[in-house]
This record gives C-alpha cells, sequence and structure tokens, in this order.
C-alpha cells in the first residue's frame, strides 16, 4: 500500500492564480498534511477546482509557490493521482482504460496485472471489464476513473466535485470507495459544493469564497460553529456570489 | 442527352466486359492513389498531431500555411515535381519521370497537406478534451499523439478518405508527371480526359461513372466500419 509520508506534506505559499488581471485564487497559505480527508468547501466559483489543479500541478501559480515537502518530493508528479467531475474515458474497453494508466506510470507484468485486477474488483467493475468504456452509464464511468486512480496507488488522490453529476445511489458508491480508497493509506483531497457531502466525508475543512481560503477549521467543529459568517451563511444556504 | 444514355450502356459494358485494358487503368489508378495515400498518412498524421500538441514558437503561423497548403493545385504540384525529377533537375538521376512512382510523389505531396491539417484540428479538438486527464496521469505530448490518434480514429477515416479522395480525382498531376502512356502510367481521370478531348464522349463519361461508382463503394465501406465502431465502442 502507498507510504504515507513520501511526497507531504504540500505546502501552499502565498499561492495566486490570475488570468487577464482578474484574480481567481487569493494569496492562499496552506499546509496540507498527510492522513485525513480534505474537504474543500465553498459555493460556485469559488475557486475550489482552481485551487485543486494547482495542488495537483496541472496549472501553475501565477504568484507564490505549490510545493511537496516530503523526502520523495521529487518523484511527487508520479505518486499522486486526479478524479475529474467530468470523467475522461478512452475509447477502448474499462480494463484497457486502467491498463493504460499503469502502463504510462512504469508499471508491467505480473504487478500491473493484479493492480488491474483488484482495482476492478474493489470498486464493483470486474463484470464490466471488457465493455467499451465509453458506452458505461455516468456513475459507471466515474467508479472507472476511481479505479484508474486506485490501481496507481496514489499517496495523495485529488477529487474534483466526483459526484456532482450523478444520482444520489451512484453518489453513494462513488463515496464508499473514496472512503475504501482513503482507508488503504491514501491521502483525500476533495472539492465539494454538497453541505451533506462534506459532513459524511470530511475530517477538515477548507472553506473558499471568492479565491480566498476563508476558515479552515476541523469537519466537527466547521460544522458545529464556523468562525466566520462568511461560511455560516453558505451553510445556511444565504451566500450569493 | 444521347452521348448520356451511351454513356451508361458503355459504364456497364466496360464494367461486364472485364475489359483487361480498363482492369488495368482502374488498377493503377487504386494503387497509385493508395499508395500515396499510405505515404501521406505516415507523414501527415503524426506531423498534425505533434503540431497540435506541441508548443512552440510559429506553430500558428505553420497551421494557417498548411491550411493554405490544402488547396493547393494539382497542377503546380505536377509541375513542380516534374522539374525536381526531369533529367536536368536534382532528383534527376533516379529516373522516375514519366513512371506510376512519380505519381505516388506528386499525389503524395498534394494530400499530404490535407491529412496534416485536418489530422491536427482533430487532434487539438481531442487534446482539449483529454489533456488534462491525459497529463494527470503522466503523460507528456509526446506520449499523448499516439493515444490521441488512436482515440480519433474513427474520425481519422474520414480524413484519410478525403486524401484518398482527392487523389484519385486529381488529373493535373499525374498526367504531367506520369505522361498517360498507355499501359504504363494511364490512370483514370488521365483516360478520361484523352477520351474526351479524342471525341469519344460516351466512353469518357463511362470511365467518369465507374469512377464515381469506386468512389462510393470506398466510402461507403468506411462510412458503415465507422458507424459500426462507433456503436460498439461509444
Amino acid at each position: 500500500m502507498a507510504t504515507n509520508n513520501g511526497i507531504q506534506p504540500l505546502h501552499l505559499e502565498q499561492v495566486s492564480y490570475a488570468v487577464r488581471g482578474r484574480t481567481l485564487i487569493d494569496a492562499i497559505d496552506a499546509t496540507i498534511t498527510a492522513g485525513e480527508r480534505t474537504i474543500i468547501l465553498g459555493p460556485n466559483g469559488a475557486g475550489k477546482s482552481l485551487l485543486l489543479r494547482l495542488c495537483h500541478g496541472l496549472i501553475a501559480p501565477t504568484g507564490g509557490r505549490v510545493a511537496w515537502g516530503g523526502p520523495f518530493a521529487r518523484e511527487a508528479r508520479k505518486r499522486q493521482a486526479m478524479v475529474f467531475q467530468r470523467p475522461v474515458m478512452l475509447r477502448r474497453s474499462a480494463a484497457a482504460n486502467i491498463d493504460y494508466a499503469l502502463g504510462l506510470r512504469g508499471f508491467s507484468g505480473a504487478d500491473r496485472k493484479a493492480r488491474l485486477a483488484e482495482a476492478l474488483r474493489n470498486t464493483g467493475l470486474a463484470e464490466l471489464a471488457g465493455r467499451p468504456a465509453r458506452v458505461l452509464s455516468g456513475g459507471e464511468q466515474q467508479r472507472l476513473a476511481l479505479a484508474r486512480a486506485w490501481a496507481l496507488e496514489p499517496e495523495v488522490l485529488f477529487l474534483d466535485e466526483p459526484t456532482a453529476n450523478l444520482d444520489p445511489a451512484a453518489s453513494r458508491e462513488v463515496e464508499r470507495i473514496i472512503g475504501a480508497i482513503h482507508a488503504s493509506g491514501t491521502k483525500i483531497v476533495m472539492t465539494s459544493h454538497d453541505l451533506g457531502q462534506a459532513r459524511r466525508l470530511a475530517d477538515e475543512v477548507l472553506f473558499l469564497h471568492g479565491g480566498r481560503l476563508v476558515e479552515r477549521s476541523p469537519a466537527e467543529a466547521f460544522f458545529e460553529r464556523p468562525r466566520t459568517d462568511t461560511a455560516d451563511a453558505f451553510m445556511r444556504g444565504e451566500l450569493y456570489w | 442527352m444521347v452521348v448520356v444514355a451511351n454513356a451508361f450502356g458503355e459504364a456497364l459494358h466496360l464494367l461486364t466486359s472485364f475489359d483487361a485494358e480498363l482492369m488495368g487503368i482502374i488498377g493503377l489508378s487504386l494503387q497509385v492513389s493508395l499508395g500515396a495515400l499510405v505515404v501521406a498518412a505516415a507523414i501527415g498524421l503524426p506531423f498534425g498531431a505533434a503540431l497540435a500538441l506541441y508548443e512552440f514558437p510559429g506553430r500558428r503561423p505553420i497551421a494557417v500555411f498548411l491550411n493554405a497548403l490544402m488547396g493547393l493545385p494539382p497542377v503546380v504540384v505536377g509541375l513542380f515535381v516534374y522539374l525536381a525529377l526531369s533529367r536536368a533537375g536534382p532528383f534527376g538521376f533516379f529516373e522516375l519521370l514519366f513512371t506510376p512512382t512519380a505519381m505516388v510523389i506528386a499525389q503524395t505531396i498534394l494530400i499530404t497537406p490535407i491529412i496534416a491539417a485536418l489530422t491536427r484540428q482533430l487532434t487539438e479538438d481531442l487534446w482539449r478534451e483529454y489533456g488534462e486527464q491525459l497529463r494527470s496521469l503522466g503523460s507528456g505530448a509526446g506520449r499523448a499523439i499516439p493515444t490521441l490518434l488512436w482515440d480519433g480514429r474513427y474520425a481519422l477515416v474520414t480524413v484519410l478518405l478525403a486524401g484518398l479522395g482527392r487523389a484519385m480525382a486529381e488529373v493535373g498531376a499525374v498526367i504531367i508527371v506520369g505522361g498517360n502512356i498507355a499501359g504504363y502510367t494511364r490512370v483514370m481521370t488521365t483516360t478520361i480526359a484523352l477520351e474526351t478531348s479524342k471525341g469519344n464522349l460516351s466512353l469518357a463519361l463511362g470511365l467518369g461513372i465507374v469512377l464515381m461508382l469506386l468512389a462510393l463503394i470506398v466510402t461507403a465501406a468506411a462510412y458503415l466500419v465507422r458507424e459500426t465502431a462507433v456503436r460498439q465502442l461509444g
């Protein structure tokens, strides 16, 4: 299983992201450590997805610094994975989609086969392995995206609103799998605008609004008594963008 | 109108008689154009994809230039290849002028830009959809080229068909570099041009019908393959 402290913690130092003079992420300072499930919460347009992409390294900050602090920080690229809101599947079978990812990361032989089989089994996709990925339902595709990420046994898994397009049953299944991935030793960093989901999954909440990190608290404390008016308003459904 | 009526009779007669000379002409047409297609695809597919995926200075101008080359006039291509391959030309020592090989070269030059430009457009759209996911999985632009070409394979069939169609239909380039030598470099389009100039209108039109039939069969076959695959693979 994934080691817990190879590349972590993740340091965000005054991280900003601006496009054509508009600041979308505004000087965020945070250290994200191994272990807990971190949920980035906030209304639409708060900059959650952008922050996640900055953390994952898909985009570079226009100000500040994103840096991994662990002893294997140089291997950070290979030790993290991301699941997107809308899963991107290649035009090949479900199993081949996972196998493709394993190949890219340099797995081969028996190890590769074992990881593939285990990922399919763990996500309940074993029976759909041979089906073309693109004809699977939305929920099945998102499970496949999770299986693809899980097979890589990343140290950190980023998830961008993974249930935003799913029905309740499919969402529950995705949440179960996320729990299992976490239980296997992977750090979870996930965005959500869904309070119920955040309550179910979060150990720690980063509350984002207007590109700023407004509040960061342990989940229980955050939901019981938010320290800021903005977070309080968001939870009462009264925060308008 | 008599010409048209006769032409259909002629076409039917041509097809049912399995005339050896005609079969040779059809065979050479296919051979030359398919040969050009294979070479053009081998160059155009990876080049087009690379142009879409790699960012470097001058990329946009090259893409625009490539698009412009799609409209390359066949006679001009023929003329350049003629000059290059003629005795006095830089490649004269290969002695390729007035051979089927010269015709393949000319058609390759004609359709490679078409395949490259359309592939670039297609790959760029695919990269927009797949880019983040593939980069997240650890794929760079180089590794993404075969992945995207394979994922775009159904659309690329249409791209290849566009190239083949252009090659089979053109007459200007092959007539200059091939010389329309009977039994050696005579293809369908050059035969049509020749028969028309001789006043053999129904024969020319008959050949034209055969040519169009051929194009229809190839296109329909590719369409069916594509549709079946898309339905099964999504």
